[in-house]
């Protein structure tokens, strides 16, 4: 099974970026095969509106069946939800960290959104 | 003649002009409030027979049971207003724009459409003036499809005065787009002369002729003017720092009715704005 996790970096050892929709990169993690792909997301950086719908939408096709991120807005969440993927809130600090925490199973499983929209 | 005001800068005056050259314009004309996110012209003319219509965009409407799941609307889509990855796509209403093209790639025609308001146009008189103005509903984030329906009141013939929102977004363009002469505002600062020139930029973008009214002349220092001269571009008035032109304002009096001895100003630059739109008519006659 694939797990998403926002960041900025490239590396297990990079922040886990607390943005969903405006982080950088995903790191898209294996946890059959212990391995990891970079996919991009800086066409988000700078967009107008709907940052966190092409967000989920590059989650979703990347395979992952979870999520992990500091934040997730209404519009984000109900993509991901549509996708049937699982959303978990962590604080980080970086994206090992959050690994081990889902390993661990100490992170909750988010039930809606946790930040407003920014256009609504 | 379509005449639109605008300007780099908020607060430059634009409104002040609109409302002002509108009164002084010899004969009827209409005045648009095209900055439907806070139209403020009505604050300075005294109206009578309102009408009010609301205005709707098309949003689409998915029938699920037709829907294949294929993803063709969701990869059409540029604004990620409908969404859909081999699911029922999802629907972003707020996000809609309104052009209809998801309902057309659809190859299962599984996609309808339905109204969603976004605000209302406002329709009220006041002597020579007819205003029209766009007010966006508290929360919609989509400001040019309410500048078009605004604009589409406007009747083929007669003298229209378009006052912009500020800036050089979307909804400016949405505004100057068929003027027939741009009016920019801007101050004798700084400031002002930073965004007048992203203004000028914009206007000579869209192929617009164009002029300056310096607002508040007096204050500030002179690059402004030595811009204007440097560019070439016309300067089409000044209006002076006149605490008493603030004071009228405050009171939502328009200037050339409190202050009379500043009619004259707005009557020549009503003149200036047709002669050169004139002139580049006939410039353009004759290169063609």
């Amino acid at each position: 099974m694939k797990i998403a996790f926002s960041t900025p970096g490239s590396k297990l050892d990079a922040p886990l970026d607390t943005r969903f929709g405006r982080a950088a990169k995903f790191i898209i993690y294996d946890l059959d095969s212990e391995t990891f792909e970079v996919m991009d997301n800086r066409q988000n950086l700078n967009a107008a509106q709907g940052a966190g719908i092409q967000s989920a939408e590059t989650v979703a096709r990347s395979g992952a069946k979870v999520l992990v991120s500091g934040h997730c807005g209404p519009k984000a969440f109900r993509v991901l939800q549509a996708a049937g993927i699982q959303i978990f809130y962590s604080e980080g600090p970086t994206v090992a960290a959050a690994l081990e925490s889902y390993r661990q199973g100490s992170l909750a499983e988010a039930a809606g959104a946790d930040v407003e929209g920014h256009w609504v | 003649m379509i005449v639109a005001v605008a300007s780099g800068k908020g607060g430059t005056g634009k409104t002040t002009v609109s409302v002002n050259m509108a009164r002084s314009q010899g004969s009827k004309v209409r005045l648009l409030d095209c900055d439907v996110e806070e139209p403020n012209a009505h604050l300075f003319l005294r109206t009578d027979q309102h009408e009010q219509q609301e205005v709707p965009i098309r949003v689409p409407q998915v029938d699920e049971s037709r829907c294949d799941g294929c993803g063709e609307c969701g990869r059409f889509c540029a604004y990620h207003a409908i969404v859909s990855f081999g699911t029922k796509p999802l629907v972003f209403a707020e996000m809609c724009h309104g052009c209809g093209g998801c309902a057309k790639v659809c190859p299962k025609g599984a996609i309808g459409e339905t109204d969603r308001r976004i605000g209302v146009i406002e329709t009220s008189r006041s002597e020579n003036i007819t205003l029209i103005q766009g007010r966006l509903d508290v929360g919609v984030a989509m400001a040019p499809p309410l500048i078009r329906a605004v604009k589409a009141r406007l009747p083929g013939a007669g003298h229209a005065i378009l006052d912009a929102p500020p800036g050089t977004s979307c909804p400016v363009i949405a505004t100057l787009r068929d003027a027939d002469y741009v009016v920019l505002v801007t101050e004798p600062t700084p400031f002002g002369l930073h965004d007048l020139k992203l203004a000028v930029d914009m206007v000579r973008e869209l192929d617009l002729p164009f002029g300056v009214v310096v607002n508040r002349y007096g204050v500030g220092d002179d690059r402004v003017h030595v811009f204007c001269r440097e560019q070439n571009i016309p300067l089409l008035l000044e209006i002076p720092d006149d605490r008493r032109i603030a004071e009228a304002y405050s009171r939502g009096e328009l200037m050339v009715e409190a202050l009379p001895e500043y009619r004259s100003l707005f009557q020549s630059l009503i003149a200036k704005t047709m002669l050169l739109e004139t002139e580049v008519q006939e410039s353009h006659n004759q290169a063609g």
